[in-house]
């Protein structure tokens, strides 16, 4: 822990993680090109950092010279790093933007399946957020009006006559599907 | 239609992840169909996506099939989906560096940035900037302007931000827009005023002017972003640093009003500003501490953390500020959050009692191997600092830091403990035998070389010294059986010191020794004949000069001594008394153990300041003859600190002369001084021989003139003598604003204090890891004993120290600390006197009134004894 105060500057996240529940990466932005340049280096911090954070649900915690906010729903977790003397609540405003924008995109189902269908949705959310290291935008409203995303899931109960009979049978399924993994997960925890 | 197939692949495939079992040359081929009309663009958005999973899985793409891709891409722009758009820019902004011609697409984005969609426009610019380069910025400079001070916040937004990212890139160009960001700092947008306030600094901080005028300007008007307020005080506690401004200044009751703002991300920025800031008095600190006390019991995992570990960094320096929050940090001890909990525990240990500390370290102990490596350091660290406050309980502590050794960690961790155990070994007699078993039977399983060694090293020193050497040969045996090249060497010169100590353990090391010579590594083998062979010799002094003390000579010098001697060939043997000493004994560094829990850095071998001075002077043609350069002192000043001249002296000691090195400041900006020389008139018969003057010494910048004198030969016990000084100059007035001398100038001289050289200056210290072998070493032919009473002194901590700055030379066997309440102590003080002579000094003191004192000195050479002891007398 330095005791050296920080150069003032916009660039205050040094990446954004989206890991599933076996660790692996769903979306990794490095923002640092010092830090983790190779890919491999940034598969062993992940791994790291999973390993260290994926039992108790925490929100914080300091990992190889980094502090690291995080918080997890389901089999998803998301985790937001910057630098050890950054201010921990500018990460968590971060951290909370991003978890609550993707909320509403993915209508509350926070988990892996879900996410990875509207895998576009997360690119553009994170894109929102976070420019190159420094914080566009940490109002989860202004993103959501922003990125104008529209996910392809239309609740059961709001399916227009037009939708195409394959395309309603595949997305019934599919959120039949996704809520019996909610269930298995919730019962897992 | 695209999505039923994927559904079925996902059903044949394990998991239930859409994108497991993508294959890059699959996705490429797919990406064909971004050239079909019409555009499909709810397919194409899914191969877009697949395009940048893969990039952000780490996958390789090549040149070609990147621009490739790219060009594909480049169609899409004709479809009007919005989303599809978007992940345009996206691939834009991923592709922008492994394709080649990203510019092709400057004419569409600028269309879309300048366009009337408001969700294309801010996307758009930042993409843009991303594949812009300077001479391509100059181009679209305009549309960036407006850009910047647009009235939607998020194309204002993405225009400062992508400036900003620019600024490393074309700063010229950039520069130029500082009057739109000023315009853009007063909206009423809370990220577009923290964008502009970021961009403005960051093209000002080289100019201190411009970022006072611009932090009075934002700290009266008041912002609305909290981020801004955050950027503010960081700019504002820079600034007061560098300025080394007070405490009353304005930027400071800033900072302070910071404190009082309803949101707590500023209020956080705030205490931790003030807490960093260096020399604050606790009276300053208090409101800091206080919010931070407040933080302590939120329900926020994040802020609890942060505020203990704010709290943490204050305990370092100020202990006392700190415990008005002990009952704060008693309940964040069983927080679920063992990071907090390692921080608030760590924290009482530097503020509470000495009887807290058995608690505390039970209540760490039950978590210890849940966290982090980094905290586990800063635990460590915690308990280094508490065994040297209250050394009584090294018991408990050396049994804490044993259980961590067992546990797993790193490196650093790792490092961290055995540092603290030799600590403790040093600072506490009576627990050097338990600390010593614990790291035995830790290198018994190390995978780090660099700790073994050191452990190896230290069982050499200390071991053959405990009642029980022969129970650390085991031990050490093992490695020479089992480890690695370096580990193996190390354990043979451990082995070797066993057998020179102890001889009755001789016999047994001389056969292991043997063993040793049949190593399959040369350096082991060449230790481990070489100490057979001196072994075998069985006298005292040759185990005292070539086991037990090492070399002493600085490592640079030696190697520039051994490489001149192979450019010269002679007949003589090279001498190593030629070679200049080390300075700096390794012991004094380690005190300043930094609490740096991440040095990322490694350590780099800096040359000392001796050989420094060495190089500097050998520069010097008068100086050239005078050989090495034996020591040289600290500066002393001959002036006194606000004068008109600034002067201060190193004295250098060579064999036979002395250089005496004046560096001298002229603070006076009308004037310049030239031809500046020091004149000194000895008390003794010293005699001064040349004089190198400082040709100019302009307002402010330091310059060095040079004395030399010659030692005095028939009197060899003349070791001291006073002189007096008169710096001589010639003045030419000048311009205080140009620099610009007047064409003639006039001579004057300015009078010095009086500079002393005492018997100090012709002896440099010299550390002696064992005492008493080089005290058997140099033998009792020239002893010499005396006795004085020192009657001003008071304590035995006074005399010591006394005695040391007096005498100038190293204390031995940690002798220079005098244990607590005893009435004797025995100082041992080891050092070589100039012309090579090993001298070495044991003082018996005693406390009665007054304190009194035996002198022993042995020395290689009579005079030098005769010296010291006249000296002391």
């Amino acid at each position: 822990m330095e005791t050296t105060s920080l150069e003032p500057s916009l660039h205050t996240v040094k990446a954004v993680l989206i890991l599933d529940n076996d660790g692996n990466r769903l979306l990794s932005k490095y923002y640092d090109p010092e830090l983790y340049p190779s890919i491999k280096e940034q598969r062993s911090f992940e791994k790291n950092v999973f390993n260290k954070t994926y039992k108790a649900d925490d929100e914080i915690a300091f990992l190889e010279g980094m502090t690291i906010v995080y918080k997890s729903s389901i089999d998803l977790f998301f985790y937001v790093v910057g630098s050890s003397q950054e201010n921990e609540l500018m990460l968590m405003a971060v951290l909370n933007c991003l978890f609550d924008s993707l909320s509403h995109i993915l209508r509350k189902n926070i988990e892996r399946r879900c996410l990875l269908e509207n895998m576009e949705g997360a690119f553009l959310v994170v894109d929102e957020i976070i420019d190159g290291g420094v914080i566009l935008e940490s109002d989860p409203q202004q993103v959501l009006q922003k990125v104008n995303y529209r996910t392809d899931e239309i609740p059961l109960g709001e399916q227009s006559v037009t939708q195409h009979l394959t395309e309603k049978l595949a997305l019934t399924t599919n959120v039949l599907q996704s809520a019996k993994e909610q269930i298995k997960w919730s019962l897992l925890k | 239609m695209i999505k039923k197939f994927d559904k079925k692949d996902e059903e044949s495939g394990s998991g239930s992840n859409p994108f497991q079992h993508l294959e890059k040359s699959a996705v490429l081929q797919e990406a064909r169909i971004f050239n079909e009309t019409p555009i499909n663009p709810r397919r194409c958005l899914h191969i877009l996506t697949k395009i940048i999973y893969l990039l952000n899985q780490g996958e390789h793409f090549g040149t070609m099939e990147a621009t490739e891709a790219f060009f594909a891409m480049t169609r899409l722009f004709q479809s009007n989906d919005q989303t599809l758009r978007r992940m345009c820019y996206l691939t834009i902004k991923e592709l922008a560096n492994l394709s080649e011609d990203v510019i092709i697409v400057t004419s569409s984005l600028t269309k879309d940035m300048t366009g009337k969609e408001d969700v294309y426009r801010g996307p758009a610019i930042r993409a843009l900037c991303r594949i812009t380069d300077t001479t391509m910025l100059q181009a679209i400079e305009r549309y960036m302007k407006q850009a910047i001070v647009d009235k939607v916040p998020s194309v204002s937004s993405s225009a400062l931000v992508s400036s900003l990212h620019m600024v490393k890139m074309s700063y010229d160009v950039v520069k130029r827009w500082v009057n739109e960001a000023q315009e853009a700092a007063s909206s009423d947008n809370v990220m577009v005023q923290y964008h502009a306030l970021g961009l403005l600094y960051h093209l000002r901080k080289n100019d201190r002017l411009a970022v006072t005028k611009m932090l009075n300007k934002f700290t009266k008007s008041g912002l609305k972003s909290p981020f801004a307020y955050c950027m503010l005080i960081r700019i504002a506690s820079k600034l007061l640093d560098e300025t080394e401004g007070g405490h009353d200044s304005p930027l400071f009751d800033f900072i302070e009003s910071c404190l009082r703002n309803k949101n707590e991300m500023v209020v956080y920025e705030a205490a931790s500003a003030i807490v960093h800031m260096p020399n604050c008095t606790a009276r300053e600190l208090a409101p800091a501490v206080s919010v931070l006390q407040l933080f302590c019991s939120s329900p926020k995992a994040a802020l609890r953390y942060a505020a203990v570990r704010t709290l943490n960094k204050v305990a370092m320096k100020h202990p006392s500020a700190v415990t008005a929050c002990n009952l704060d940090l008693e309940n964040l001890i069983t927080d679920s959050n063992r990071s907090i909990a390692t921080l608030a525990i760590t924290t009482l240990l530097k503020t509470g009692s000495e009887s807290s500390v058995d608690r505390l370290m039970k209540q760490i102990s039950s978590f210890v191997s849940e966290i982090s490596d980094e905290f586990k350091v800063v635990v460590v660290q915690a308990i280094s600092a508490l065994c040297q406050k209250y050394p009584r309980k090294h018991s408990v502590m050396m049994n804490f830091l044993s259980n961590m050794l067992r546990d797993d960690g790193g490196f650093d961790y790792k490092r961290a403990i055995v540092d603290c155990i030799i600590s403790i070994i040093e600072e506490n007699p009576d627990s050097k035998e338990t600390g010593l078993a614990h790291l035995c039977e830790f290198i018994e399983d190390c995978e780090h070389t660099v700790l073994a060694t050191k452990i190896l090293h230290l069982l050499g020193k200390e071991g053959p010294r405990t009642p029980q050497p022969s129970k650390y040969i085991r031990f050490i045996f093992n490695r020479v059986v089992l480890e690695s090249e370096a580990v193996r060497a190390a354990a043979v010169s451990a082995l070797a010191k066993f057998g020179a100590q102890n001889d009755d353990l001789l016999p047994s090391v001389l056969v292991l020794m043997q063993r040793c010579m049949m190593d399959s590594d040369d350096e082991v083998r060449d230790r481990a004949t070489f100490y057979m062979n001196v072994l075998q010799q069985k006298q005292k002094a040759l185990n005292a000069a070539y086991i037990f003390n090492g070399l002493s000579v600085s490592i640079p010098g030696l190697e520039k001594s051994l490489h001149q001697y192979t450019l010269e060939p002679s007949e003589k043997p090279f001498d190593m008394k030629s070679v200049p000493l080390a300075t700096a004994p390794l012991s004094e560094q380690k005190m300043e153990m930094a609490p740096v829990a991440t040095s990322k850095l490694p350590e780099k071998l800096a040359p000392s300041r001796q050989d420094i001075y060495q190089e500097q002077l050998a520069s010097i043609p008068e100086f050239q003859s005078l050989g090495p350069l034996f020591k040289s002192s600290d500066p002393v000043q001959l002036t006194e600190a606000e004068t008109e001249y600034v002067v201060r002296c190193i004295k250098h000691t060579f064999s036979k002369h002395m250089v005496f090195q004046f560096d001298c400041t002229n603070t006076l900006n009308d004037q310049l001084l030239q031809k500046v020389v020091v004149q000194m008139e000895p008390s003794e018969s010293y005699e001064v021989l040349h004089y190198v003057p400082a040709a100019n010494l302009p307002y402010s910048q330091p310059g060095s003139c040079y004395t030399l004198v010659r030692l005095p030969d028939d009197d060899p016990t003349a070791v001291s003598c006073t002189f007096s000084c008169t710096m001589k100059y010639l003045v030419r007035d000048c311009d205080p604003n140009t620099g610009e001398p007047d064409d003639d100038g006039y001579d004057d001289e300015y009078v010095l204090e009086d500079l002393e050289v005492t018997v100090a200056d012709h002896i440099q210290k010299v550390l002696k890891p064992n005492f008493g072998a080089a005290w058997e070493e140099v033998g009792e032919d020239n002893e010499k004993e005396e006795t004085f009473a020192l009657a001003s002194v008071r304590t035995l901590e006074e005399a010591v120290g006394n005695i040391i700055s007096f005498l100038g030379m190293q204390p031995c066997e940690r002798s220079d600390k005098v244990p607590e309440n005893k009435n004797s102590h025995v100082l041992f003080l080891a050092g070589v006197f100039r012309g090579a002579h090993d001298v070495l000094v044991r003082a018996r003191l005693a406390l009665a009134d007054g304190v009194t004192m035996q002198v022993t000195v042995r020395s290689s050479d009579e005079t030098v004894v005769d010296i010291i002891l006249a000296s002391v007398g």
